[in-house]
């Protein structure tokens, strides 16, 4: 272990210096309160763009070269194109092709098919990635494979780094579906249309240098303005930015699984029985085939109440749209549309509103509409007997999830992980989980297909839950099962370097990834 | 003589299982090749009962090759068993520990509304069943076991009974058909299995002949708990001789009819008006009525098809049928809201049900109801109604209390 590592709030050992950069230990929970101004990027002026307002550029390197892009600069992404997002992979063979070395990409979200990426890791082209890992590029980054250490945000967190000058953009590199010749654009058109473009607003509003990428010119003026021009450098236009079929999923499915079924329906029931499920309520459930199901019973419940939800917060799906169309629900804000239903919904229907999460959760903003949330369905990986729990990592050690929105939506104002005790032997329920991603303070429910145990600290939901048939047990008592069913789990063997840091919400290190040997 | 024998199942669908191939050799130590994903998490215990079974069998040379999908210590025990009796032919059998959740009886006249059918050689289907609760739990050594593996799907069967928790579900075998099936019995019965399906029955003989085995097995290791018998009727003979089926035993409490292999039998097709098994199913129901047992109808094969299923059931429940097989835990919560009691029914129940209490209040022999006189088995059907009621949500467990307010 580094002599630099000091514990943190949550007992965990972690350096003070990552990257060269000063790391400050996770403190507790609303401990961190950092003080000054907002960073802001240079002043431009008007006298250095175009009068006619035409910023098109037909490549993107010679974008990247008028951008300046040298060695050590920061390059930002959104991954709104998901795993069909052609952009990225291209803006790093552009590099590697200049020569240039030790780019910190920074990312909203990595997907598999960024997978190409490894190899500029590997030749120093990348010195590494803040943002998320995912798949093979965690599996790469776990085995040591990056230069520097990986760090990991949350979508609000990216949000905070940028503004508290954590993280300072130089090269916003912001694919769109369409845009004009002035750099507005949006993702609700083109040939990779995509919904929204919400996450790009910290890039486009904060980076140094902003370039819009898009393979759908259109007529001055692109509406709605996602993205607006004013902030835009340059618009490279390139011949194909995405995979239309990897974009979006056609469909969005509920799960077919019946244990996951059945623990939707616990989850559906938990939520009646104890009162948070309520005329007006506040919503939001992802895209996963449990999350799905929940949705969708928990609508059948609003339903046979004559209830409404006042809004739901999306990733939305073909699922919420069938609430917002049929009145169960009378608003969607959205933050990235899922499928194609969500993509029609949100350029029809005038209650299905744009809502990035820049103003939903950002630590530095003045309130965040995730804490007005009644009722947040979050998944993990692993959970221990303290509702800490983990996302970013399997029990084996490996990296291989990004954070999300997980950790900002943990400050709903009740939090349930729905997930199985055990996935293909290995216990979700730990002494101690992996890595700590959220401090249990913030956990309140699990369910599991063999019982729900509400954390201690919510003696009104235990309060609320009884007398309901509900199977709620304690937290050690689901451990206990799952240990009897499953076995003892040994302890795997993971290494003292670090090769990845966990961020909370306000920039502190909650927790640390450290190396496996391949 | 083979000295490499195998055992399980691999592939990418296979999960909670494992491939075991194992080579006896004459000199070395126990050498143990382990693959799996969970390899760095439960490595020691998957060698650790690699070793423990091994040394149970005395074997002290050997190469292990496991490709493992994270199978549970019961399955893994299973397969090391199989491979072990290929090469030894050893009777010796590796028992799991009985979960003492896995002991209890079951009544003659419990519900038999929905019993969930497991292939017996698949682990992963066994694991949560339970959590589903279907009345009865049936692991299947019959038609979802291919004849080659028959060995191998007993072992894990026996182990399943043992160490996995049935969670208060009836523990049922489908036995093979005789008189292969008198063979498994021999490893099922010691392990509280509360009941066992026959397929294809034909004869009152049969269950005298399964009757007597059970109980041998029974006296042999000490078992208490009765084993009850559900003969399945899958031919035309079989439903002529339904009734002496349903008397040959006292332990006989259903008749169950298998309609793939009826309608095979007759020379004709499955269809989903079902006219062409309507006298097989009114003639089990009779058969089984007369002789004072439950009737349980076939399975509904299409899966996805709910509002089909609860139609069927519908349909079965007016033939006088009790229950019926199911192959899809998502079919378990249709079948019992289709054959809970309707509103009408649990109206009339009530009313009677309230007269006999009120008769046993005012200390009255004889219960009426206006001016009709009610038999005491009108009043037990009554009563059993408003239990499924109450089971089914339909009404409170307390609903005497505001009756009638």
């Amino acid at each position: 272990m580094a002599n630099n590592e000091v514990k943190n709030a949550v007992g965990r050992m972690v350096p003070t210096q990552i990257n060269g950069q000063e790391a400050i230990p996770f403190k507790g929970l609303n401990k961190h309160r950092p003080t000054g101004r907002k960073f802001g990027p240079h002043i431009p002026t008007t006298i250095d763009y175009p009068t006619d307002g035409n910023k098109v550029i037909h490549s993107l390197k010679e974008a990247l070269q008028k951008a300046g892009l040298r060695d050590g600069m920061t390059i930002s992404t959104h991954h709104h194109l998901r795993n069909g997002d052609l952009v990225a992979n291209e803006i790093f063979r552009i590099a590697h092709d200049m020569g240039i070395k030790d780019l910190v990409w920074f990312p909203s979200a990595s997907f598999p098919c960024h997978e190409p990426v490894i190899e500029y890791l590997k030749d120093g082209t990348i010195h590494h990635i803040e943002g998320s890992m995912n798949g093979p590029l965690g599996r790469f980054t776990t085995r040591g494979g990056m230069k520097g250490v990986g760090i990991l945000r949350s979508h609000g967190g990216r949000v905070q780094a940028v503004q508290d000058g954590e993280v300072k953009i130089d090269i916003a590199v912001l694919a769109a579906p369409a845009a004009d010749k002035f750099g507005n654009a949006t993702g609700q058109r083109g040939p990779s249309a995509c919904g929204v473009l919400g996450y790009a607003k910290p890039d486009y509003l904060y980076a140094e240098n902003v370039i819009v990428v898009t393979d759908h010119l259109v007529d001055f003026p692109c509406f709605p303005m996602e993205i607006e021009g004013n902030y835009v450098d340059s618009v490279a236009l390139i011949d194909k930015i995405g995979i239309p079929e990897k974009i979006i999923s056609g469909t969005t499915r509920i799960t077919k699984s019946p244990d996951r079924l059945l623990i939707a329906d616990l989850t559906a029931r938990f939520v009646e029985a104890t009162g948070m499920l309520r005329d007006g309520c506040y919503m939001q459930s992802g895209a996963g085939g449990t999350s799905l199901a929940i949705g969708y019973f928990t609508h059948q419940i609003l339903k046979k109440k004559g209830w409404k939800s006042r809004l739901g917060f999306g990733g939305s799906t073909q699922y919420m749209v069938n609430m917002l169309e049929d009145g169960t629900m009378e608003h969607i804000l959205d933050a990235q549309a899922f499928d194609l239903e969500a993509v029609r919904s949100i350029s029809e229907n005038r209650n299905h509103h744009q809502y990035p999460v820049f103003n939903a959760y950002n630590f530095h903003s003045k309130g965040n509409l995730t804490s007005m949330m009644d009722i947040m369905i979050l998944g993990a990986t692993e959970v221990d007997v303290n509702f800490n729990g983990n996302v970013v990592t399997h029990s084996d050690g490996y990296m291989l999830h990004g954070i999300g929105g997980w950790q900002n939506c943990l400050h709903a104002r009740n939090v349930i992980l729905p997930v199985p005790l055990f996935r293909d032997r290995i216990p979700v329920i730990r002494d101690e989980v992996t890595t700590i991603v959220g401090p249990g303070e913030l956990i309140d429910v699990i369910v599991t297909e063999r019982g729900i145990a509400i954390n201690p600290l919510r003696q009104d939901l235990l309060d609320a839950a009884k007398g309901s048939g509900l199977p709620i047990k304690t937290i050690e008592e689901l451990k206990a099962e799952a240990d009897r069913i499953c076995g003892k789990v040994s302890k795997p063997k993971i290494g003292d370097k670090v090769v990845g840091a966990i961020k909370w919400v306000d920039g502190t290190v909650i927790d640390v990834v450290r190396n496996i040997e391949a | 003589m083979a000295t490499i024998a195998t055992a399980g199942n691999k592939g990418k669908s296979v999960r909670s299982d494992c491939f075991v191939s194992l080579e006896l050799t004459t000199k070395g130590s126990i050498e143990i090749d382990l693959t799996s994903k969970v390899k760095n998490l439960f490595g020691d215990a998957i060698t650790a009962t690699c070793h423990e079974v091994l040394h149970f069998y005395g074997i002290e040379h050997a190469i292990v090759t496991i490709e493992d999908s994270g199978a549970l210590d019961y399955v893994l025990a299973a397969r090391l068993e199989y491979a072990i009796k290929q090469l030894t032919g050893t009777g010796k059998e590796f028992l799991p520990r009985m979960l003492p959740q896995n002991t209890y009886a079951t009544a003659r006249d419990r519900y038999r509304r929905s019993r969930l059918y497991l292939p017996g050689n698949t682990p992963k289907l066994a694991i949560n069943a339970g959590l589903h609760h279907p009345d009865g739990l049936i692991l299947d050594l019959e038609d979802s076991v291919a004849p080659a593996k028959k060995d191998e799907a007993r072992i894990l069967v026996r182990n399943t009974l043992l160490a996995c928790d049935f969670y208060g579900t009836e523990r049922m075998v489908r036995i093979n058909q005789m008189p292969l099936g008198l063979d498994d019995l021999e490893m099922m019965i010691p392990h509280n299995v509360n009941l066992v399906l026959l397929p294809k029955c034909e004869s009152a003989d049969e269950i005298k002949a399964l009757e007597t085995k059970i109980e041998g097995v029974k006296t042999k290791h000490n078992c208490n708990n009765p084993v009850w018998i559900m003969p399945i009727i899958e031919s035309a003979l079989g439903v002529m001789k339904a009734y002496e089926i349903a008397t040959a035993s006292e332990h006989v409490v259903a008749l169950a009819i298998g309609l793939e292999d009826y309608t095979a039998d007759l020379g004709t097709q499955r269809t989903r008006e079902g006219t062409e098994s309507f006298f097989a199913r009114c003639m089990l129901v009779n058969a089984a009525r007369a002789a004072g047992i439950q009737a349980i109808d076939s399975v509904f094969s299409d899966v996805s098809n709910m509002e089909a299923l609860r139609q069927n059931v519908l349909t079965s429940k007016s033939l006088g049928f009790d229950g019926m097989g199911c192959i899809h835990p998502r079919q378990i919560p249709i079948i019992h809201d289709a054959f809970a009691p309707n509103d009408k029914e649990i109206d009339k129940a009530q009313k009677i049900v309230n007269a006999f209490y009120k008769a046993e209040e005012q200390g009255l022999g004889v219960v009426s109801l206006g001016s009709k006189m009610i038999d005491p088995p009108v009043v037990k059907r009554a009563q059993r109604t408003i239990h499924m009621a109450i089971e089914a949500k339909k009404i409170s467990a307390d609903w005497r209390e505001s009756y009638g307010k």
